[in-house]
């Protein structure tokens, strides 16, 4: 960051984090809080760029004297609150929304999904074979990516940055009510008669994969995505001139996925659709 | 409607070096080594028969930094000229020339962030929601915290969908426009008269200069509502922060320099300079066409942005370089395309850039090079220029297959890293460039990009804060940065309100500047005023663009109001001749109720379906030598049903 006007200096604010004293600036959260003490909290629906949405519930935590437990991700530090992080009940509800989300969402795709699975004894198949909540085929309606809302968790994270937190677009919403409750384009139309612009910045904030780019769709259907494989380097745009930053994920020596680095002060996480998939023209090699 | 699928052409990535052995013969495939010994040989007989200004370099503003160093230095110690220029000159440099008449430095003024902070954004001849989407991203941050927007432009965008207020000013009267906002702002009594004293000089001649810019004046020649104008006016003076954004639809001009001057007299009138959230911001096109400029890789300045006048600065290069450096400016790239035309300029050496799609009135262009003596192209294409050359030399893409840095439109010098192997015998531009001079008795050894950066660190004081490992610390820094411990200012100017005059550097000129209307008239024969641009999802000449599968893609129209089109009696799709006095091309029709009647929008995009730069005028700015490609005057005509293609 270069040196700007930082306003009013934060008074911190001093709290129990699981019996240690925890001090952070006026305005952290809960889960600000735990990742600075090097706590790993699960979560989903929260990401580093957006306002939380508070829709997953997975990084629920017991705070003191409240008659629910808070998400960590939106919930703020205050002054003198006991929080415990690790207790029976708060490790019981996250168990329950894992088997919910296992249960009716394909969660394969989903990074360390099966790692929390794991850690805190869900059992997914709990609800049996009916509880799959969407059940259709990936949707390819263009060359740039795929929606594949069987791996929807409704985070809502693709509907805030496209509309008005960052892209502005408002190609995505959320149609339906309550169980029916699905993110679609206006009208459920193909993406190819929506506002989209293709700009891959919900792809982006996916957390589970129901977005992704075609070229990692594709080679994940051929077998031949392998992340281990890859290389990620940050450079910068060839396009215009304001000069974003893309992180290159290249595999055998082609590109196959282009992501932003979230903490850039140019772009915070979001490109358009030059700089996501304008790549092509160096790798027509023959 | 359903959108036809035509596929653009795509290239494929040269892989070995070309050469041929006479003009009327194809291209065959050469050893590096012979490919070299050409390009060099000819570059010596070039300035053996016809002296150092028979050789011109065309550097790439999509290159690193460190290239356009490499570049501008091979063609001031090498070939002894100043000849070095870039495709800066078909876009910004009037920017650059404006910024540096009225504040001695070429760059924008503000960082992308404090048009999140400001009060009141006006972004003039520029479709940012389009041309530079992340920049606007941070102008919507700007608005939703309370920022309001206005938009000048001749089409109503989809900028202008987010605006305040859309003022659809006729093509090519931004000057009246931008004189009766400043006689309104005087006559109101809103200008900066603290700010206008101390730190500005000129100011009773401006305000002689725009008096007869009255509003209801200004409304007739301009087209836009005298209230409107007004409104603009007072909303810029009476901001407590306003940042000013311009783009090519300022600088595409003949008196593109002008234009850009009669912005910034704006922001001497009200004060929205050298603030934190002030400035005057130009967005640059290209990805590192501001860096290109700072290299050096322009014929009048030197590395650091040093003007080659001062007798200071030439010493400093000369006892580095160990070479005398001409005390003259070299040719901008309209004067080496002039002076092709007569013969003066023999070579030259192309990198990157595409001249004979990207120029105006590219026929003209095409004729042009096709009379050099000596071509070299160096490009990681066989682009249209390539096909013309003698020898060509397969490049790296700069931003995926080398390591060095670009310079962004916020001035911010940031790190590109190699991501791919280069194909086939592929080189590294510098590596190229390197044994081109060797071959002429220059012997440089660079042990990488970084070597090079720091050689330009120790003489451009603007640059040399920027280690390498603090630009990867920092993710980029923002020039000027002089020093290797203190964090650079996000601004530029802040010395304008010093109180001390001493702090306060030389007083910021007012540029006089007069109303020139377009060059290329409309009139009976020809009654459209064409204006060009870009969309959303493609790239220039689509070299670059047109390597991917965007679902948006139309191919090239030429794009109609819906009132147009009736009165023409066409429909979408239709293809018809489209005229100017320069050229002809056929295009099918797209109606777009963002024009106006008597506005046409086309672009560059598709030169090998619909070659746009056939229409266009070269007149140029006479300061800058940026083409008028945003005013052409054409004609439409149906094409006899015969000739309809089904």
């Amino acid at each position: 960051m270069t040196a700007i006007p930082l306003g009013v200096p934060r008074r911190l604010v001093e709290f129990t984090l699981d019996g240690q004293e925890a001090r952070v600036p006026e305005g952290a959260t809960i889960l600000d809080a735990c990742r600075a003490a090097g706590k790993d909290i699960p979560t989903l629906c929260q990401g580093d760029t957006l306002t939380p949405k508070n829709a997953c519930r997975v990084c629920v935590v017991e705070v003191e004297g409240a008659r629910t437990l808070a998400p960590a991700c939106s919930r703020k530090a205050e002054a003198g609150m006991e929080v415990r992080t690790d207790t029976e009940r708060a490790r019981h509800s996250r168990k329950v929304v894992l088997e919910l989300l296992a249960s009716s969402v394909n969660l394969s795709t989903t990074p360390r999904a099966a790692e929390w699975i794991k850690e805190y004894e869900a059992k997914p198949d709990r609800f049996g074979p009916d509880a799959a909540r969407v059940d259709e085929e990936p949707r390819v309606d263009n060359d740039l990516y795929v929606r594949d809302y069987d791996k929807c968790i409704l985070c809502y994270k693709c509907v805030d940055a496209c509309g008005d937190q960052w892209q502005n677009t408002f190609a995505i919403s959320v149609v339906g009510r309550g169980f029916d409750a699905r993110i679609a384009v206006e009208h459920d139309a193909p993406l190819t008669d929506s506002a989209c612009v293709y700009c891959g910045n919900c792809v982006e904030v996916c957390p589970t994969g129901a977005l992704s780019f075609k070229s990692e769709f594709d080679m994940r259907a051929a077998g031949t995505w392998n992340e281990a494989e890859q290389t990620e380097t940050t450079t910068v745009c060839a396009y215009c001139g304001v000069g974003c930053n893309l992180t290159l994920h290249v595999q055998d020596n082609e590109i196959v996925k282009v992501t932003s680095p979230h903490d850039n002060p140019v772009t915070h996480g979001n490109l358009c659709i030059k700089g996501r998939f304008g790549y092509q023209h160096v790798q027509n090699r023959d | 409607m359903k959108k036809r699928d035509r596929t653009p052409k795509t290239y494929t990535r040269l892989t070995h070096p070309l050469v041929r052995d006479a003009r009327d013969e194809p291209f065959r495939r050469a050893t590096w080594d012979e490919a070299l010994a050409r390009a060099a040989d000819g570059f010596r007989r070039t300035r053996e028969a016809h002296g150092p200004d028979a050789f011109a370099m065309l550097s790439c503003a999509r290159a690193t930094n460190e290239m356009n160093y490499v570049a501008q230095k091979f063609t001031r110690v090498v070939m002894g000229t100043n000849n070095v220029d870039s495709c800066n000159r078909t876009c910004h440099a009037p920017s650059v020339a404006g910024l540096s008449a009225a504040f001695g430095s070429g760059g924008g003024t503000s960082s992308y962030e404090e048009v999140e902070h400001t009060d009141l954004v006006v972004m003039w001849g520029s479709n940012a929601r389009f041309a530079h989407p992340i920049f606007f991203q941070h102008v919507l941050k700007g608005i939703r915290n309370g920022a309001r927007m206005y938009a000048v432009d001749p089409r109503r965008t989809s900028t202008a969908e987010w605006a305040e207020s859309w003022l659809g000013l006729n093509v090519g009267t931004d000057i009246p426009l931008a004189h009766a906002v400043g006689r309104e702002i005087i006559h109101a009594g809103l200008h900066n008269k603290a700010f206008i004293e101390r730190a500005t000089t000129g100011f009773d001649e401006y305000a002689e200069l725009v008096e007869p810019w009255t509003l209801s004046l200004a409304e007739k020649v301009t087209g836009v509502p005298a209230a409107a104008i007004r409104d603009l006016a007072h909303a810029y003076a009476t901001a407590e922060r306003a940042q000013l954004c311009w783009t090519l639809g300022i600088t595409e001009h003949h008196n593109g320099t002008d234009n850009v001057r009669a912005l910034i007299n704006l922001s001497l009138l009200t004060g929205h300079v050298g603030r934190y959230g002030s400035g005057v911001q130009p967005l640059r096109g290209q990805n590192n066409v501001q860096g290109g400029g700072d290299m050096g890789a322009i014929p009048n300045r030197l590395p650091g942005f040093q003007d080659i006048l001062d007798a200071a600065h030439r010493v400093k290069f000369e006892r580095a370089w160990g070479a005398a450096i001409q005390p003259r400016y070299g040719m901008t790239l309209t004067d080496m395309f002039e002076a092709m035309e007569h013969g003066e300029l023999r070579a030259v050496y192309c990198i990157g850039e595409n001249p004979a799609q990207s120029e105006a009135d590219s026929e003209q262009a095409i004729r042009r090079l096709a009379a050099l003596d000596h071509l070299v192209v160096q490009d990681i294409f066989l682009t249209k220029t390539a096909e013309m050359a003698d020898v060509v030399l397969p490049a790296t893409a700069a931003w995926a297959e080398t390591d060095g840095t670009t310079t962004n439109s916020e001035r911010r010098v940031q790190r590109v890293r190699a991501a791919l192997t280069p194909p086939g015998e592929a080189r590294e531009d510098i590596d190229i460039i390197c044994e081109v001079a060797a071959r002429l008795g220059h012997d440089w050894k660079f042990a990488d990009s970084e070597a090079v950066w720091n050689e330009l660190r120790a003489l451009s004081p603007d640059h040399f804060g920027m280690t390498y490992d603090r630009l990867e610390e920092h993710q980029g820094l923002q020039w000027p940065c002089p020093d290797l411990e203190v964090l650079p200012s996000s601004f530029l100017h802040g010395r304008l309100w010093e109180s001390d005059p001493a702090l306060r550097g030389p007083a910021a000129p007012f540029g006089l500047v007069a109303h020139d209307p377009p060059v290329d008239l409309t009139d009976e024969s020809f009654p459209i005023r064409l204006t060009t641009g870009r969309r959303l999802d493609s790239y220039n000449t689509g070299v670059q663009s047109g390597g991917y599968a965007s679902p948006l893609r139309r191919g090239e129209y030429i794009e109609l109001c819906p009132e147009d089109a009736e009165r023409y009696g066409v429909v979408v799709g239709e293809e018809v001749r489209v005229s100017s006095r320069r050229g002809v091309v056929v295009a099918p029709v797209w109606v777009d109720p963002a024009l106006r009647p008597g506005l046409a929008f086309m672009t560059m995009h598709f030169p090998d379906e619909v070659d746009t730069n056939q229409l266009t005028i070269e007149a140029n700015c006479p300061i800058a030598g940026t083409a008028e490609f945003k005013a052409s005057a054409i004609r439409i005509e149906k094409l006899p049903v015969a000739a309809v293609r089904s």
